[in-house]
């Protein structure tokens, strides 16, 4: 990994992001983008984003989905970080991006006008902006950043609901061992706040109703917890070939030494209380990186603050790293920044990634009364300083998918 | 720790040599199932016909591949509420893949089996309800099942519980071009160590949303006439015609298939996908370097190959790239180039699959499926179509190309 780009709430770029990371603070509030008092929860971490201010231009605007701007914009602050461009084949560059929602806001809000508010269930054609079947496909995503890039070789889109963002740069990193490509621009956007993505999510009283305490809403492992808190954002990295970026004298953030995809063939929302799947993708994952358990100094956790999730992964984490899960830190990001459904595990990753730069835990906000049923090290409250050698994120989501991602500090990949 | 017991990895290892086809589950428009489509297609029966779903006077668009079932005759009742039309399609495919294969996943190992599907627009006639739901009643009257029934790997979820697959599980999107790559990306997982993957995409998701969306794309036939609506690579070629299905494919390691006394319907033999640079930049599409490298994937060349199974958007302007790459890589009508989706319409992510469906069943019986017999090329002199009969030739080897709105170039190569 060698470029690293961020749209997330809290902060536009890397930078921004680790800072809001570190400092243990959260970007959870009220819902801004639209009028959400209707809803069972009302709340959400937004991104500060002024598409103006990130260098889109006005058509891009009017063309784009906000998921689609965010996937851009990181990407652009990727490529740059990597120093790649320009030295890149176009036919050895490929591109994949993941989300789960896609350009749901767009559908969303053109919908209440081809249908007139939902009166007629015949859609007036005629109503329906020239986007609309750029906003029916989600790689319309993968087409745009493929172009910035001047990527031609494999593109598309990875969907896997909640553990795309693992899921994608999974693929990317068997697309570049499978030696169809050199260079990968991959990472995992969603920016769907919007209404039915909250109503689905209000029907299942999957998130938080913590209307009245939205910065301390996300509790993950916490005894209090009530459900995630919708999120947003995106985040993009440049993969190479390990030679290739080492021929051109590249930063490497990490390398991704191992990842596994598993399904738990059990509900489309609901999860086995063993946490046998996400076990195995992560024996999986570190099988392929030549890692034992306690070789692993950083879990990223999925933490999403259900009651359920939490307790399914702090059992997977025991199945699967035995005794060595009771001294690993632990951590949620997605108690400061939410839970961004598809982009989410990217963002989990670049912090991943960044937590190995600079040697610091991000740690688990609002983690203040520890359910004692998640009895791991989850580094409430403040970060930690440490040197990480190897990091693991995790990730479970609709669908039954879970997934495990290895990243191996630069230069210290397993023999 | 032990890796390998706790992966529970079953059959062969890594890198354990070809990845073979043990099963076909098909749902299209002229025809459910493998055998009744194949008769269709070799009949030259289409499926193609006037909307009936909904009434579509008021839209540029009004035919379609379309796809009626009775659910309740095929599905348990439970999952009917929670399924999308194109959904319950996939469940039907899905378990006539397995048992074609005479494959039971619960019989297997934990983890030993898996599922990669194609997807485009995800559950969009679910998603309509639920949308109408919510703009004229309000956000409490969206259903529970919402959050999954539209979301693009849906069908790998669905099978996925269906049939205890705990393996490997994605969804892939690149529209037309996104079938190949799952069936490419589940290969890898069997070349991986997974003894049993399901893949492929069955799609198309037709309510009046779905359509309006589509219509879009500017790629849409508005001609009424069934018959004349898809006719790629005719002069009168107006666009293409959406439809509803595709087909699933159960993918073995050789050597696992052959130990367990499974009939192989042909080999995944090779792939590759490219991506076209932005319109107006100059440069080559990248069609061409797609089928090149899938070509040398499968250690073949061009002469090994007896039947091509075209994109045949029919869009003039792609069909003619279609034909010129196809003439420059085997010869001016160097090889058979066929389109049975003429007959089916395209069914974005279902299409390229039902297309690699095509082609084995091609290799097994030893004849081409024809497209439709309206169609009269406008590029005979650079591509051998197969029109209107089956052409019957000894096929060892077939290529299938795939592309997706977008820039998005697939190939892949099946041979016996």
């Amino acid at each position: 990994m060698t470029g690293v780009g961020v749209v997330a709430p809290g902060g536009i770029g890397t930078k921004q992001y680790w800072e809001l990371l570190t400092s243990g603070t959260t970007a959870t509030r009220t819902i801004s983008l639209f009028d959400a008092t209707p809803f069972r929860s009302r709340i959400a971490a937004e991104c500060d984003f002024d598409p103006i201010a990130a260098g889109l231009s006005r058509r891009e605007i009017r063309r784009w989905d906000r998921t689609t701007q965010f996937a851009v914009v990181a990407a652009r602050e990727a490529l740059a970080d990597s120093g790649a461009v320009g030295e890149m084949d176009p036919h050895r560059t490929g591109v994949m991006i993941g989300t789960a929602c896609g350009m749901t806001q767009s559908l969303d809000r053109e919908y209440a006008v081809v249908s007139d508010q939902g009166a007629t269930w015949l859609v007036d054609e005629e109503h329906g902006v020239p986007y609309l079947y750029d906003y029916f496909l989600p790689s319309s995503m993968a087409t745009e950043i493929a172009w910035m890039a001047e990527a031609e070789g494999p593109v598309g889109v990875v969907s896997t609901g909640c553990t795309s963002g693992i899921d994608v740069v999974g693929h990317a990193v068997d697309l570049v061992r499978d030696g169809m490509a050199d260079v990968m621009v991959a990472g995992a956007s969603d920016a769907a706040i919007s209404p039915i993505t909250v109503a689905c999510f209000d029907a299942i009283k999957a998130t938080s109703p913590r209307n009245d305490e939205p910065e301390s809403a996300s509790r993950p492992f916490d005894r209090t917890r009530n459900g995630f808190v919708l999120g947003e954002g995106a985040a993009v990295f440049v993969l190479e070939e390990y030679e290739h970026a080492r021929r051109r004298g590249a930063h490497v953030y990490a390398e991704i030494t191992g990842h596994a995809s598993r399904c738990n063939a059990y509900s489309m929302t609901g999860l086995r209380s063993d946490g046998r799947e996400m076990a195995d993708a992560i024996g999986a994952a570190l099988g392929q990186a030549r890692l034992n358990p306690d070789d692993i100094d950083y879990v990223n956790a999925h933490g999403s603050a259900t009651k359920q999730n939490d307790r399914h992964e702090t059992a997977a984490f025991k199945l699967s790293l035995g005794p060595h899960a009771y001294d690993v830190p632990v951590s949620s990001i997605k108690s400061m920044i939410g839970h961004s459904l598809g982009a989410i595990c990217s963002l989990e990753v670049a912090a991943c990634a960044l937590a190995i730069e600079h040697a610091v835990i991000p740690p688990t906000a609002n983690l203040n009364e520890p359910d004692p049923e998640c009895d791991l090290d989850f580094v409430p409250l403040v970060a930690r300083e440490r040197e990480l050698g190897a990091v693991l994120s995790v990730a479970s989501g609709f669908g039954g998918f879970q997934s495990a991602i290895v990243l191996t500090a630069p230069g210290r990949r397993a023999a | 720790m032990s890796t390998s017991t706790l992966t529970g990895r079953a059959g062969a290892g890594p890198g354990s040599g070809p990845v073979v086809v043990t099963g076909l589950g098909v749902a299209a428009p002229n025809g459910l199932g493998a055998e009744e489509y194949w008769r269709a297609a070799l009949a030259g029966r289409s499926g193609i016909a006037p909307i009936t779903r909904f009434d579509p006077a008021g839209y540029s668009v009004r035919i379609a591949g379309q796809l009626d079932i009775e659910p309740k005759e095929h599905l348990p009742g439970r999952l009917l509420p929670q399924t999308d039309h194109m959904t319950r399609l996939a469940l039907i495919a899905a378990e006539e893949a397995l048992a074609d294969a005479g494959a039971d996943p619960e019989e297997m190992p934990a983890h030993a089996a898996g599922v990669v599907t194609a997807a485009s627009g995800g559950g969009f006639e679910f998603g309509q309800r639920e949308l109408e739901a919510l703009w004229s009643k309000g956000g409490n009257h969206v259903s529970a099942y919402q959050s999954f029934a539209w979301f693009y790997p849906v069908n790998t979820g669905q099978v996925s519980i269906r049939h205890d697959l705990r393996g490997p599980g994605s969804a892939l999107v690149a529209e037309q071009a996104g079938g190949l790559d799952a069936i490419s990306k589940a290969a890898r997982n069997v070349r991986g160590g997974t003894a049993l993957m399901l893949a492929g995409g069955v799609d198309g998701s037709l309510c009046p949303w779905s359509l309006v969306c589509m219509t879009k794309s500017g790629r849409l036939s508005t001609v009424t006439d069934p018959d004349r609506a898809y006719l790629p690579f005719d002069a009168a070629a107006s666009g293409h015609v959406p439809g509803e299905g595709g087909a699933l494919l159960v993918l073995e390691a050789r050597a696992a298939a052959r130990e367990r006394g499974a009939r192989v319907l042909g080999e995944i033999a090779g792939y590759a996908a490219t991506f076209d640079p932005r319109p107006g930049s100059g440069r080559e599409p990248g069609l061409r370097r797609a089928i090149d490298l899938a070509f040398a994937d499968a250690r073949v060349t061009a002469a090994d190959v007896d039947v091509v199974f075209a994109d045949a958007v029919g869009v003039p302007d792609l069909d003619r790239i279609e034909a010129a790459v196809l003439a420059a890589v085997f010869g001016p009508r160097g090889v058979p180039v066929t389109a049975p989706k003429s007959l089916t319409g395209r069914l974005l992510g279902g299409g390229a699959p039902l297309d690699v469906a095509s082609a084995l069943l091609a290799l097994r019986d030893g004849v081409i499926p024809p497209t439709a017999a309206a169609v009269d090329c406008a590029y005979a002199d650079a591509i051998d179509l197969v029109t209107g009969e089956p052409r019957e030739a000894a096929l060892g080897t077939a290529l299938v190309v795939a592309r997706g709105y977008g820039g998005f170039n697939s190939a892949l190569v099946v041979r016996r």
